[in-house]
């Protein structure tokens, strides 16, 4: 890894700017896994002077700014009361104290890491995206497509009279997840989630929409979890096989079922 | 590029490279304490704190920590020394290699947490790795140190 230049802008115009006078350019987050990467960065970009390091509640949503640390999530007094408290819980395990104070949401939400517990904790509460060039988008457009060369500013999570849980199945305390689960119910309306498929986050758009049509019998449980089940893609990796995601997933879903329901 | 750190309360103008990591910049400038071993965020041996809280001082860009107050084990002797001497007590200390990080994060938690639940203590220190000790001793010394039965 090499970094030839390093800036600091004071706006954000500045920032898209010079992020964009060379493709090589790239804007730094928590900078916790900058280490692992072969990257030649030409330009090294530092948001930190935009203040955009925040959790505040307005009237209807939580706005999470970009330089909110994982830590800044886990002691929240905001995101611990509400969402049943599934951001401080998919947020919490990793690794340690030391990294929970690097590792940045923007760089999460932007790098769309499949292994990523936040990523999948957050696209169950149905947030968007604010960014600097494209502006307000959903996060599942977001997580799907991708954007080129903007930089994130913000998360905003509506407020909603909403029950949520997050699962996980970890080889050992503080790795990555073999696979992560996060099921939100809001009224009748049910979105279920699976990441570290080891792919992106995910919602399991026919799962959830046979889930808010039934009537929660254990029966109507099982048949989400196994819908979740085959109507996502899993893959093979260092940590686990696919056949044993697959089995995971249907688990974890109808555990994280009836935890919102319980 | 000329970057100013206030470690251990001493003002001190360094120059760096803009892909220099602290841990590095530290080394280089006579914190010896501070130790590389993963060099990937996982072993928490070069934890210090920055601006009052535990880092990975691999993991932080030195340019990034511009104009911000930097610990080291070498600016709290006396707690250190204090922490310690309850690791010792437990026969926790073993080769000693990651003793600088895991001290720096259980002052951390000192500071951070008002009396801690067993489980509490093994949770702050899950980014604490030691290949020695098999943290039993490490945990005794550690909640004896705190006061936490």
């Amino acid at each position: 890894m090499r970094i030839n230049n390093y800036v600091a802008p004071d706006n954000l115009a500045e920032a898209y700017l010079v992020l964009n006078e060379h493709n090589s350019n790239t804007v730094l987050g928590g900078c916790t896994y900058l280490r692992l990467t072969s990257k030649n960065i030409d330009t090294a970009i530092d948001l930190s002077r935009l203040g955009l390091r925040y959790i505040e509640e307005t009237a209807d949503a939580v706005e999470i700014g970009a330089l909110a640390t994982y830590r800044d999530i886990e002691v929240s007094g905001i995101l611990q009361s509400l969402f049943s408290g599934v951001l401080p819980q998919s947020v919490m395990v990793i690794v340690g104290v030391q990294f929970r104070n690097l590792a940045t949401v923007g760089a999460t939400v932007y790098s769309r890491y499949g292994f990523s517990d936040l990523n999948t904790a957050l696209l169950a509460l149905n947030p968007e995206v604010v960014l600097y060039h494209a502006g307000r988008i959903p996060m599942a457009l977001f997580l799907e497509q991708g954007a080129s060369k903007d930089i994130l500013e913000k998360v905003i999570i509506p407020k909603a009279d909403l029950r949520a849980s997050f699962k996980y199945l970890r080889n050992s305390s503080g790795d990555y997840a073999i696979l992560n689960v996060a099921v939100a119910r809001s009224r009748d309306e049910w979105k279920i989630v699976v990441g570290a498929r080891p792919f992106r986050a995910m919602i399991a758009a026919e799962a959830s929409k046979c889930l808010s049509g039934s009537r929660l019998q254990k029966e109507d449980i099982e048949r989400a979890a196994k819908t979740t089940a085959d109507e996502l893609e899993f893959g093979t990796n260092m940590r686990s096989s696919r056949e044993y995601r697959q089995a995971v997933c249907e688990v974890l879903v109808q555990r994280a079922i009836q935890e919102v329901i319980s | 590029m000329r970057i100013t750190l206030w470690i251990n309360d001493r003002q001190q103008e360094l120059e760096v490279t803009c892909d220099e990591f602290l841990a590095e910049t530290l080394r280089n400038n006579g914190y010896l304490s501070v130790r590389q071993g993963c060099s990937t965020t996982s072993c928490g041996l070069c934890t210090v704190w920055m601006d009052d809280k535990p880092v990975l001082s691999c993991s932080v860009l030195s340019v990034m920590a511009n104009g911000k107050r930097i610990t080291t084990i070498e600016g709290v002797q006396d707690e250190a020394r204090a922490v310690a001497g309850f690791l010792v007590g437990e026969g926790a200390e073993q080769c000693g290699f990651c003793i600088p990080g895991l001290v720096m994060t259980v002052l951390a938690m000192k500071k951070d947490l008002r009396q801690p639940t067993a489980e509490q203590i093994v949770h702050y220190l899950n980014g604490n790795l030691c290949r020695c000790s098999g943290y039993m001793g490490q945990l005794r010394g550690i909640k004896k140190y705190l006061g936490v039965e």
